[in-house]
């Protein structure tokens, strides 16, 4: 049997591989022409190596495309969502600030239907009316909410009526008189009300 | 063509399956070939490259560019191959000696029919018969015998596709030859 050192063998394989030196290419070459033994292995290696690779090209059966597609998970609407999100971080952001703003100022939307009124010391409350008798001078704002004001006297400051009606024949506001029915005008309002109370921040420094 | 692939694949990222087909296309024959040389079966090979092309769809974002497309399916292929083999091996084998007996194999338990079994390999076809002949092979050498003289890939892609060393993929080829070398002369 064989005597041989196996480093030829290794030296078999590498040359298989296509990867073998100079040098061990040189040496098993040499030995080969005086070893019938590796002779016989290296040519057996060979046969073999002709032998898988005669190996016939499968190919797919003709459906396979098709029958792929049809097994591919639909894509879930929250990944499309998810990767929307991680893509567009501003624009994220932006939409959430508008959320959480639109959501505090409409909160404060009187859709409750409940009559409110600036107290004042000499207004006169009947029902859901407001008068401002004839004679009297009130200082300060008047905010009305779901109920009419009937100014007689005098309004010494600005009147905001909401979702109610403003009446005056005689009266005199020295401020300005506003009606407010919508949801828009009510926003217009608040918005202007804040510009306002900043302004007088300023103003007042 | 990697410039083509990675088009369709980062149409497919946008949300476009369809483009997902020209993938397909492109490597079902490759793929199904492998599949088909580790299994030897035709529907368990049609099961598992559908699988593969499956979950490289599914995982495809994490796919690097920057590297072969087909390097990532391959490797996504023969994982799959090996996981099936594993499972369905079975517990006993017919060379394996019975026990309280000598030198009685399980081929000698089987009802002897006309043909012995050397026989029967011998009137094979030549393609059943290297087909046989690999699916002798442990998979560990399968694998990288089918890569290499099947798909005649390189070393280096052998080497990427099963995540193992060079030097591991060179030994195993190595023995994986010395294996079949061995089957072929024992006939």
């Amino acid at each position: 049997m064989k005597t041989c050192a196996s480093k030829f063998v290794d030296y078999m394989h590498e040359y298989l591989d296509g990867d073998i030196s100079r040098e061990h290419e040189q040496s098993l070459k040499q030995h080969l022409q005086t070893c019938p033994d590796c002779q016989q292995h290296m040519h057996e290696l060979s046969d073999t190596v002709a032998f898988i690779k005669s190996a016939a090209h499968i190919t797919a059966p003709p459906s396979f495309e098709e029958q792929v597609i049809s097994r591919l998970p639909k894509r879930k609407n929250s990944v499309g969502i998810k990767r929307w999100f991680r893509q567009h971080p501003l624009l994220m952001a932006a939409a959430l600030f508008c959320l959480f703003m639109s959501a505090t100022v409409l909160g404060s939307f009187p859709n409750d239907n409940q009559f409110s009124v600036t107290k004042k010391p000499n207004i006169v409350v009947e029902g859901q009316t407001v008068t401002v008798p004839a004679g009297e001078v009130v200082k300060g704002d008047i905010v009305v909410k779901n109920g009419d004001i009937i100014i007689e006297g005098e309004v010494d400051g600005n009147v905001t009526v909401i979702n109610g009606n403003y009446m005056a024949s005689t009266a005199v506001v020295t401020g300005q008189v506003e009606e407010i029915d919508e949801m828009f005008e009510w926003l217009w309002f608040k918005i202007k009300d804040g510009f306002n109370n900043l302004m007088a921040v300023f103003s007042n420094k | 063509m990697d410039a083509l692939v990675n088009k369709r694949i980062k149409q497919v990222l946008k949300g476009d399956q369809n483009a997902y087909a020209d993938i397909v296309n492109l490597y079902q024959h490759k793929l199904y070939q492998v599949c088909f040389r580790m299994l030897g079966n035709k529907q368990e090979a049609e099961d598992i490259a559908q699988e593969a092309f499956i979950r490289a769809y599914i995982n495809l974002h994490s796919y690097d560019q920057n590297r072969k497309f087909s390097t990532w399916l391959y490797r996504i292929g023969t994982n799959l191959c090996i996981d099936r083999i594993r499972k369905k091996k079975p517990d006993y084998y017919l060379d394996a000696e019975v026990a309280g007996t000598e030198g009685l194999d399980m081929y000698s338990q089987i009802a002897a029919d006309e043909q012995s079994p050397e026989a029967a390999v011998e009137q094979m076809e030549l393609q059943d018969r290297i087909q046989y002949e690999i699916s002798r092979l442990p998979d560990k050498y399968r694998s990288v015998i089918v890569l290499k003289y099947i798909e005649e890939l390189s070393l280096q892609e052998i080497s990427e596709i099963l995540d193992m060393p060079l030097g591991t993929v060179k030994t195993r080829i190595h023995r994986g030859r010395e294996a079949l070398r061995k089957q072929l002369n024992n006939l």
